[in-house]
């Protein structure tokens, strides 16, 4: 069976077929609704595969399927399918991914009320998912991309009667929105400066040389080039999408949903289509590096965001008490890394980081579930510990998704995507300000793992749900062991003695590999930063372990004033409410008396002088006609009363309108001279 | 031919304009149904027998059956059907919109030149209508099957429901 | 005059009556009544184009009117039982009564 462009509507076809089934099966169908979910998705990722392998076959090739959607004035709004290897991984990743956080979600939500809706969401984001990845115009993306975002925020607030949920799964949606706002401006502005939004389109598509050099050829009265300009717009979405400084605010909060919801949401997938996209848009964001005269490029932008959101991200974790939140803060920190490695021009490296992390960062989220399941939902990692003994099956795998996240050296897929982000990186000429940012997170990252894992796992149980913790079913741990087998084999496809991951992304027919000690030197220095960062984290944590659930924090006792603005998230939270927060209310108030004084004002006014005129036809009607009209004359001004209220409810009324209105508007055309 | 076209219409007009001008309920439906026959009876002049049927069939057969069953099951308020109080006033202002609507569509149609020859009664076969509703229309067949069968579901809910909320009001 | 003229005013003037009918009278069926001779009458106008137009071979006025015809008994089907839920309801069918809507 040979998948082309044209199939490849039947890779998200299938998961919404079954957000339909779950959708529609009764309060009891749970066994229904998680099999057809389940199904979809090993279904999905054959099909993903067989694209793949379709894909592989001539990487450098774009091959699309575009179709009319409708007519719209002199052209038609026209989408597509691609498949290239980009989508092609991304859809084997996400499809693979998603069909063990399904498996997992059977065993996490067993007890849950509605574990059928939970399947019929989780089934909606996978279909809107990939479809946002085999998208080949804009504004198909566009619209997945909203639909991911629904479905994020159904899955955070699923746990709806929590007000935190609720509230987190708003704080997300509306977070996003400001980014998404920027992103629809984007596709706007390029929709009119260009006709069309399809990527590829056999030399007509936004990506390709023609468009590309246009638009890097039209400088606009501010300095920049086109291209800049939309690709700014278009960072904004992703900006919003994948958490990164400044609207990384709301990923955190997100972790009110429930766990597999993080892993497979706000880890793995869709926090990764921001940098999805911005790698599908590379062509378009890197237009304007021919142009020597700008006042800043588009990807130095990027670059700097990311370098910025990993360090932050990466700061903020260590401070942190809650184990999702950790993790939270390290998926921040982590696309931070995959930006910063699309800024500096090496969107292979991004994606490939992205797909090891979303191997590794699922195994994580899965792990702690697995642990927050043990412990009767139990999520401080203060009051846990010991659970090494009880939980040996999720504490390996556990670990060795620490040690991927952590980039231990050469056995674990982090370490390899990581050196590629950083070699990238010092190869940059622009700045070596995001290389030294990516060292230091490097340091960090592998610290607080450390700590999370010293604490959790780790000395002595420090609460009662602790001490009774016991291993997970098999339903959770199986998919953990795949997911730890993948975060360590996953690495050697990227590796620089063979970069095979890399040759296919770029449509390389042959690998080019060379010998690991090119940029040795880079290497080293991070293993030894790793090294650093983990000892430290022993020496602080593991050496002498936490005793029980209210002592303070080592580096809390060390620096209480910078303990305490990392604990409170750098006060990013604080400052938007007192900025944005407030500076809306003020609007809304201006709005609220713009509303009342103006437009109040001109109605009433309206209103009286409706009533005037109803008046002064009264009166005309009494001196001037028979008595006869008196009673029409009134019925007259009691009309004219009654516009002070647009909504008569009188659907007479309505008509009447509408029949005269149509009088109206054929004379007017007619005396208006028509045509 | 124009003959017998100004007569269907006039029939037609004539039926429409007393049905809406009647005080009694039973009797405008009646006549909306003759006026719905000369309906039908234009479109046998007009070449287009299949629609004929269709027209008989459902407003003559169907929805006049519905009218009078609604008609009859909301019978207790026949006493209503005098003028209400503001009864005069509704049907001067309705004559003046409906006749400003007719002055300019009369306008329209009359100054329009309308230049297509008038050619003998030509026919549209049935197995041509059947082929272009099979073939080139087949989706719109199918959404208008489903519009129709909500509408009828709808329909039964709608007045099934509202059966409960008596219950609830009597209780 | 053409037939054609003849046929469009034939159309207008039942489009008219089923306006004033639909403005004037208050009971609710009748209103409903009025609309269908509204869209009576502008059935009359697909078919008189059709019978008089350019495209005669391809039948759309006829289709067209087909669907109109379908859709015009759902809107009947609907629009009575709505009349008698909301005759149940309130124990009238006089359209001005039925004004919650207002604002």
């Amino acid at each position: 069976m040979i998948i082309s462009a044209q199939h490849l509507w039947l890779i998200p076809a299938l998961p919404l077929l079954a957000a339909g089934i779950g959708a529609l099966t009764p309060r009891g169908g749970r066994s229904l609704s998680a099999g057809a979910a389940i199904a979809a998705m090993v279904a999905a990722f054959i099909l993903s595969c067989l694209a793949l392998r379709t894909a592989l076959i001539d990487p450098a090739a774009h091959q699309t399927f575009n179709f009319a959607w409708f007519d719209l004035g002199h052209g038609a709004v026209r989408l597509g399918f691609l498949l290239d290897p980009l989508t092609a991984f991304m859809c084997v990743m996400v499809t693979f991914v998603g069909a063990l956080i399904f498996i997992f979600s059977t065993g996490y939500m067993k007890d849950d009320a509605n574990f059928k809706q939970f399947f019929c969401f989780l089934s909606l984001f996978a279909a809107a998912m990939l479809g946002l990845l085999v998208a080949n115009s804009l504004l198909l993306l566009f619209i997945c991309w909203e639909l991911v975002g629904l479905a994020s925020y159904l899955l955070i607030g699923f746990w709806f009667h929590k007000p935190s949920a609720a509230a987190a799964a708003k704080k997300a949606f509306i977070t996003t929105r400001i980014g998404d706002l920027g992103f629809l401006f984007g596709i706007l502005w390029l929709y009119d400066a260009r006709g069309t939004l399809l990527f590829f389109d056999g030399g007509h598509g936004v990506l390709e040389a023609a468009s590309l050099s246009a638009m890097a050829g039209t400088t606009l009265s501010c300095g920049l080039a086109l291209s800049t300009a939309i690709g700014l717009l278009i960072f904004c979405g992703a900006v919003g999408k994948s958490g990164q400084f400044p609207l990384h605010v709301w990923l955190p909060d997100a972790m009110e949903g429930p766990t597999p919801v993080s892993a497979l949401i706000h880890a793995a997938t869709m926090v990764a289509a921001g940098v999805f996209l911005i790698a599908r848009v590379y062509p378009l964001m890197s237009a304007d590096q021919v142009l020597a005269s700008v006042p800043v490029h588009a990807l130095t932008v990027v670059a700097f965001i990311g370098g910025i959101t990993a360090l932050m991200g990466a700061c903020i974790a260590v401070a942190q008490n809650d184990i999702k939140r950790v993790l939270a803060f390290s998926t921040v920190s982590q696309l931070g890394y995959m930006m910063l490695a699309l800024g500096v021009g090496s969107w292979v490296a991004a994606i490939f980081h992205l797909l090891t992390h979303a191997f590794f960062k699922a195994l994580l989220f899965l792990g702690a579930g697995s642990v927050i399941h043990a412990a009767h939902h139990e999520q401080d990692m203060r009051s846990l510990g010991g659970l090494r003994g009880p939980m040996k099956t999720t504490f390996a795998t556990f670990a060795i998704g620490m040690m991927a996240l952590a980039g231990v050296p050469f056995l674990f897929s982090g370490f390899w995507s990581k050196e590629a982000i950083l070699h990238a990186a010092l190869e940059w000429d622009v700045s070596i300000l995001p290389l030294i940012m990516g060292l230091a997170a490097v340091v960090l990252t592998a610290f607080y793992m450390t700590r999370l894992v010293a604490e959790v796992f780790f000395g002595k149980a420090r609460s009662h749900a602790a001490e009774h913790a016991h291993e997970s079913p098999a339903t959770m741990t199986i998919p953990l062991v795949i997911l730890a087998a993948c975060a360590i084999a996953l690495g050697f496809l990227g590796t620089p003695a063979f970069p095979w991951l890399q040759a296919k992304l770029l449509g390389e027919a042959e690998v080019h590999g060379h010998s690991l000690l090119v940029g040795a030197g880079l290497m080293g220095l991070s293993i030894v930063l790793v090294a650093l960062g983990l000892g430290a984290g022993w020496a602080i944590y593991g050496r002498k372990l936490r005793q029980s659930a209210t002592a303070k924090d080592p580096l809390e006792t060390a620096s209480p004033p910078l303990f305490a603005a990392l604990a409170a998230r750098l006060g990013f939270d604080e400052l938007y409410a007192a900025t944005v927060g407030r500076a809306n209310l003020a609007f809304g108030a201006l709005s609220a008396g713009f509303d009342r004084y103006v437009l109040g004002g001109t109605i009433s006014f309206l209103t009286r002088f409706a009533h005037f005129t109803g008046v002064v036809s009264l009166e005309n009607d009494e001196s001037g006609l028979n008595a006869g009209f008196n009673a029409t004359s009134e019925k007259l001004r009691g009309a004219g009363q009654s516009y002070s209220k647009a909504q008569t409810g009188d659907a007479h009324g309505y008509l009447r309108v509408l029949a005269l209105a149509f009088v109206v508007l054929v004379l007017l055309v007619v005396l208006g001279g028509g045509r | 031919m124009i003959f017998a076209l100004i007569t269907i219409a006039l029939f037609t007009l004539a039926a429409a304009a007393i049905a809406m001008s009647l005080r009694n309920l039973v009797h405008s439906a009646l006549l909306l149904v003759v006026s719905w026959a000369g309906v039908a009876m234009f479109y046998l002049w007009a070449g287009a027998e299949f629609l004929a049927f269709a027209q008989a069939l459902i407003y003559l057969g169907a929805i006049s059956m519905v009218v009078l069953f609604a008609v009859l099951l909301t019978r207790r308020s026949l006493a209503e059907l005098d003028p209400a109080i503001d009864g005069k006033w509704r049907g001067v202002t309705a004559l003046y919109t409906g006749g400003a609507v007719a002055a300019v569509l009369f306008g329209a149609v009359l100054f329009t030149p309308l230049n297509f020859a008038a050619g003998p009664v030509r026919s549209f076969t049935v197995r041509q209508l059947g082929e272009q509703l099979m073939g080139p229309q087949v989706a719109a067949v199918l959404v208008v099957g489903v519009i129709l069968t909500v509408a009828l579901l709808g329909g039964v809910v709608l007045a099934a429901a509202s059966r409960r909320h008596d219950k609830e009001d009597a209780s | 005059m053409s037939p054609l003229h003849i046929c469009l005013l034939f159309s207008s003037a039942l489009f008219c009556i089923g306006l004033v009918g639909a403005l004037a009278r208050s009971n609710t069926i009748l209103v409903l009544l009025g609309i269908e001779l509204m869209l009576n009458a502008a059935n009359i106008n697909f078919i008189a184009f059709w019978r008089y137009g350019p495209n005669h071979a391809d039948g759309t006025g006829i289709i067209f009117v087909l669907f109109s015809i379908a859709v015009a008994a759902a809107e009947a089907a609907v629009g009575l039982a709505l009349v008698i839920a909301i005759y149940r309801h309130r124990q009238t069918i006089r359209l001005q009564e039925a004004n919650t809507l207002k604002g």
